[in-house]
């Protein structure tokens, strides 16, 4: 039952792409096997889809945390952007001199720059009741200016033509391919940052199942008059959500640029932070659902850019299907629940 | 003293379409929903005004398509939270996402076009060659038009009965429908405003101030709107106010950078974002201020069971 | 010489059903014009319920409705109106940010679009103000009214729409007694005019003095019909209450030291519409029941916020025995062995979509749940098995969701919850508002066995029956001020009641 809608929802997206498809002259289950099943037929296509999905589901987890709580983190972008920044800012500067130590301090410093970005969204909203989503939106399009700025200016590769982007991080600053230890990835983008997303899918359960902080977080989203009537603080709730997120979002963005990007620039503007939103969403929340739904979602992706160059459609049909999706989620949650729905709102009429 | 004013007209240029976005978002904020999809509605507002033109239709036309288009993104959303009332964060969220999808999608032909008919200045003799002021009676058409809804919706929501109701409803839902008011009703036609202000506000962007259409044409400026919102207390003449300070920022910024001043021009361009953040910590830094003006039933679904 | 007229308005086998309970299970009643007709019965036996079909706000499941003899539906409100009937509601159905006028005219036919035209109705709402000695100034906005002038500008809407029936839903809570003497003269001059009143109410001896009939309403049925003239009030109590109302065992206990004392408390409004506490003092002892009566909305919740520490207030005005914790929030009180019982079950006293098991580790986290920041699930679901157990819960187990359980089981499993806590002072908040009489009988004895057990209980209610039965001592809140606490067997009902309509103030 509790998948139901999810799955309801999946499928009329689909239906409405084949609609779409038709409606433009292409065979619509031809487009759709194209954009969505070729691609997945070699294992080079799998370490793409998973490359795409780990760092959808690591913000998503985060996302989570904060959703379950209330607390609307829209700006998980900005944050994973300057989670790069700071990891960029060790890497061109000390990736000659650090040796072995490069690659933790810079997944550090990621940590602590998605920590800070969303520390700001953190404290004006906890001490001066200003509403994150606004002022996470503004931030994003603060950090998106900040990574412009630094890629144009003072961290621009001198050997690079005026071309925005960094030198290039040294394998001391990447995560290891894959394929080092695993012969069946030979050839594939696939890197030891995929075993970071997947001890945090457990971590993530475990903090909101069994820990008290998490359920103290499920309180304030549910009941906030309980959570205050049981002493719970409400501000330390909001520092710990928003700080969640902005920590995996800032590891996320590390996990790109030592990754499959290797550098800083300015066409790194993935959308994963508002993707990870449907994401979460689509997961129910769930740790488990999440990373089903990052899998999913992350072949919406890699349609959208097979969809570009085969079919010459914008980057952006992947938005419509996005957006598709959420709202098929949304109707269809509530039709799935829909006695529950009503049988909660009678209960204020009971007693004279 | 000319330099300033191709500035100050830049910066009232800028407001226009921050008022429209902002007044239509202020009446369905009254009504007690809060509708995050209004840089969706705007972009699909938008696209449906330049391609109307673009395969020669008019000017009036174009509007009308606009705001037909914003109309319908808008009742996607109404039907999601008023008649199956999911939550307005999300759906507003999915607004946008799918806004700028299908903005892009299906404008994929017109990319770096220019418009084959705009809007252009109307000055008012004598009065537009005023110092300062002056850019103000040199707007086009969809400006005076602005200056009108301002008056308009003030008037409605502040002396006649249906506004009247529609304050109430964005108090309490709860007592208003025991009172008889038809609560979703009024609610729809609350959004339905709000998108089809929206989609002036797009129509403006691609057919007034940059004659062309590309993605994303209307960047972020439908969340801002939404900070001014707040910023103006749900008060309509006060969005102008946030407005042109927003126009006034952008401009600045685009002065230091004419000026020659050596700083990045992303960080001048950051300039309004921080602008609007500070605005929204001013305003909201004041819990009392906030809890008498909001409506207090916003973004709260109601049910009608009971 | 005199046929039988037609009643105005005729109930006949009305049922409403919610998902887990009755509110009306085949209700009859006949109104005639001009009459002062009460409804009379305890909480939860269906007064509102009833009222609200016939405004309109509610639909019944079953029934028949005339008017003037012939069968009608009431579909919403507007139709109500249109029959001519109005409503007085008891939690005022006006909207604070909108001045008197504005609220009077929505509720007035019009065309929408057209303009307000407030100064002409103002000009009417001051006529008809005086004609009926309803003081009440149109052009100020609801949130500065007094409670008392809120509900003259209730009437005056309703009187405005020249009615044929006015339905009073409990009206005389928030008066004092020379307003509701106005009152009464109001309600007798409009029934000479031909107006039928519907007066619901449970306080007997206004009933006695205004009415011509009574209808009795006991859980959802009708349970009399009388002359309330004729008859005495232990009779009318007696058809509320039904004969199987189990009396409360009182045991004779030693009053200990003070448990909880509450010093010169003062306290700024909090928001636009709050109310002011002015220097509050109590002390409850150990071993005893103190009670604080008083009609909500006059600082009581603003009271209960600082004792429980929702609200933070100087460390010397809230004292848990010797230790002052007025600095210190709630669950620090918790700690020092405060229980709360909070108003609101759902939404407060319990999230209600979580398991009673989590419920529990709300506010009993401290009893062994949990351990280096990890919840131990079995312990919270072993606490819920004892509560349920322990208080007579019917539920589906400690698994069951908190929305499932009815109003009465779930404040049985919330009163459960805070006893099992062993706390040395107790607060509870209108604890069997809306409560079945089976599980009201269960907690009322509850909280007699915690004072014989050495505990202090504070006990906040507007309903005066439940004070005397269970307090020892008793004080009334008025105006954000408290009274001096009196024995309950030095004072009385009469005495009590004046003082709730702020006698004491004077």
């Amino acid at each position: 039952m509790l998948w139901s809608s999810p799955l309801i929802a999946v499928a009329l997206t689909f239906a409405l792409g084949a609609a779409v498809f038709a409606a433009m002259g292409q065979p619509p289950l031809a487009a759709l096997h194209a954009l969505f099943v070729s691609p997945l037929t070699d294992m080079n296509g799998v370490a793409e889809l998973l490359l795409k999905a780990s760092p959808l589901c690591l913000i998503a987890l985060g996302l989570a945390v904060g959703f379950r709580s209330n607390i609307w983190n829209i700006g998980a972008e900005g944050q994973m952007y300057i989670g790069a920044v700071f990891a960029t800012g060790l890497a061109i500067h000390f990736q000659a001199r650090w040796g072995g130590w490069m690659l933790p301090a810079m997944i550090l410093a990621g940590i602590a720059g998605g920590l800070a970005w969303a520390a700001i969204v953190a404290a004006l909203r906890a001490h001066l009741h200003a509403s994150e989503i606004l002022v996470s939106l503004m931030l994003t399009y603060v950090a998106a200016l900040i990574v412009k700025y630094l890629v144009f200016g003072p961290w621009q590769d001198p050997a690079a033509n005026n071309f925005p982007f960094t030198v290039s991080f040294e394998d001391n600053a990447l995560f290891s391919p894959l394929m080092n230890y695993v012969a069946a990835l030979e050839g594939t983008r696939l890197n030891t940052s995929l075993l970071l997303t997947l001890a945090a899918i457990p971590l993530t359960w475990v903090f909101m199942k069994l820990s008290f902080t998490g359920f103290q977080l499920r309180v304030a989203g549910d009941a906030p008059a309980a959570a205050r009537y049981a002493g719970h603080s409400e501000k330390r709730a909001i520092w710990i959500a928003l700080l969640i997120s902005g920590a995996a979002a800032g590891l996320a963005g590390v996990t790109e640029v030592a990754g499959p990007i290797g550098q800083l620039n300015d066409r790194w503007t993935p959308g994963y932070g508002f993707t990870a939103i449907i994401v979460a969403a689509l997961g129910r929340l769930h740790p488990v659902g999440i990373a089903v739904a990052a899998l999913l979602m992350a072949l919406l992706y890699i349609g959208g850019e097979t969809a570009q160059v085969a079919l010459q459609l914008p980057r952006a049909i992947s938005y419509v299907f996005q957006g598709l999706l959420l709202m098929a989620l949304l109707a269809c949650e509530v039709l799935v629940h829909f006695r529950v729905q009503w049988t909660a709102t009678t209960r204020s009429s009971q007693a004279a | 003293m000319d330099r300033y004013d191709p500035l100050i007209a830049s910066g009232i240029a800028a407001a226009i379409p921050l008022v429209y976005a902002a007044l239509g978002e202020l009446v369905a904020e009254r009504a007690g929903v809060l509708n995050l999809g209004v840089e969706g509605m705007m972009l699909v507002g938008a696209l449906a005004a330049f391609a109307t033109v673009a395969v020669g239709g008019g000017l009036t036309l174009a509007l009308g398509a606009a705001m037909l288009a914003g109309v319908a993104a808008a009742l996607a959303f109404a039907v999601l939270t008023l008649t199956l009332q999911a939550n307005q964060v999300a759906a507003g969220l999915a607004l946008t996402i799918l806004g700028t999808g299908v903005s892009a999608f299906l404008g994929r032909g017109y990319v770096g076009f220019r418009a084959p008919a705009t809007f252009e200045d109307l000055p008012i003799p004598g009065l537009s060659g005023l110092p300062v002021i002056g850019p103000l009676f040199s707007l086009n058409l969809l400006g005076y038009a602005a200056i009108a809804m301002l008056a308009l919706t003030s008037w409605f929501l502040f002396r006649t009965r249906a506004g009247l109701a529609l304050r109430a409803v964005g108090e309490s839902p709860a007592v208003a429908h025991a009172l008889g008011l038809r609560v979703t009703r009024i609610r729809y036609a609350a959004v339905l405003f709000g998108g089809a202000m929206a989609g002036v506000a797009g129509c403006y962007y691609a057919v007034a101030q940059f004659k062309m259409w590309q993605e994303g044409l209307t960047a972020g400026n439908g969340w801002i709107a939404l900070a001014l919102v707040v910023f103006a207390a749900w008060r309509p003449w006060r969005t102008a106010l946030g407005a042109l300070l927003f126009g006034g920022v952008t401009g600045f910024g685009l002065y230091l950078q004419a000026a020659g001043v050596h700083v990045s021009p992303f960080l001048l361009g950051s300039l309004p974002y921080l602008a609007t953040i500070a605005a929204l910590v001013a305003v909201s830094a004041s819990p009392q201020l906030l809890r008498r003006h909001a409506p207090a039933s916003l973004g709260r679904p109601f049910f009608a069971g009971d | 010489m005199q046929t039988t007229t037609t009643p105005l308005l005729r109930l006949a086998g009305v049922v409403k059903r919610y998902p887990t309970v009755t509110a009306l299970g085949g209700v009859r009643l006949e109104v005639a014009e001009g009459e002062i007709h009460a409804v009379l019965g305890e909480n939860g036996a269906g007064k509102s319920t009833l009222m609200k079909t016939i405004y309109g706000v509610v639909q019944p499941d079953a029934g028949a409705i005339e008017w003037r003899g012939a069968p009608v539906s009431i579909a919403d409100p507007v139709a109500a109106r249109g029959l001519g009937i109005a409503m007085v509601f008891q939690h005022f159905a006006l909207f604070e940010s909108l001045t008197v006028a504005e609220n009077i005219a929505l509720a007035l036919p019009g065309r929408f679009g057209a303009s307000l035209g407030l100064s002409e109705l103002a000009a009417r709402i001051v006529e008809v103000s005086r004609r009926y000695g309803l003081p009440v100034n149109p052009w100020r906005s609801v949130h500065e009214l007094s409670v008392g002038e809120r509900q003259r500008a209730e009437i005056v809407r309703c009187l405005l729409q020249s009615p044929r029936l006015l339905i009073m839903d409990e009206p005389t809570s928030v008066l004092t007694p020379q307003a509701v003497e106005q009152l009464f003269d109001t309600l007798r001059a409009l029934a000479r005019e031909g107006t039928a009143i519907l007066y619901v109410s449970h306080k007997l001896d206004e009933i006695r003095r205004l009415c011509d009939r009574a209808t009795i309403l006991r859980g959802g049925h009708n349970a009399g019909e009388v002359d309330p003239r004729a008859e005495s009030e232990a009779h009318l109590a007696e058809l509320m209450i039904g004969r199987s109302f189990p009396r409360t065992l009182r045991r004779a206990h030693a009053r200990g030291a003070p448990g909880l004392q509450v010093s010169e408390l003062s306290l700024p409004p909090d928001g636009p519409f709050g109310v002011a506490l002015h220097s509050v003092s109590l002390s409850v002892h150990r071993g005893e029941v103190l009670g604080i009566a008083g009609i909500s909305g006059n600082g009581q919740a603003e009271f209960l916020a600082a004792v429980s520490g929702e609200r933070r207030v100087s460390p010397n005005e809230i004292c848990l025995g010797e230790t002052p914790v007025g600095h210190l929030d709630a669950g620090a009180r918790r700690g020092l062995g405060l229980a709360y019982v909070p108003e609101e079950r759902l939404g407060r006293g319990a999230v209600p979509d979580m398991s009673l098991a989590e419920n529990s580790l709300l506010t009993a986290s401290r009893k062994g749940m949990v351990r280096a920041g990890l919840v131990d699930w079995s312990a919270a679901e072993a606490y819920a098995a004892r509560c349920i157990r322990e208080f007579d819960v019917r539920a589906g187990g400690p698994r069951a969701v908190a929305r499932s359980l009815s109003g009465g089981n779930l404040q049985k499993f919330i009163v459960g919850r805070e006893i099992a806590e062993q706390p040395g002072v107790m607060v509870l908040a209108q604890p069997t508002w809306g409560v079945d009489v089976a599980a009201t009988a269960l907690i009322r004895q509850r909280i007699l066995d915690l004072a014989a057990a050495g505990v202090a209980v504070l006990v906040v209610s507007e309903d005066l029956g439940e004070i005397l039965e269970v307090c020892d001592r008793v004080a009334v809140m008025a105006g954000g001020r408290l009274s001096t606490v009196r024995e309950v067997g030095e004072t009385h009902a009469a005495e009590i009641g004046a003082w709730m309509a702020g006698g004491f103030l004077r």
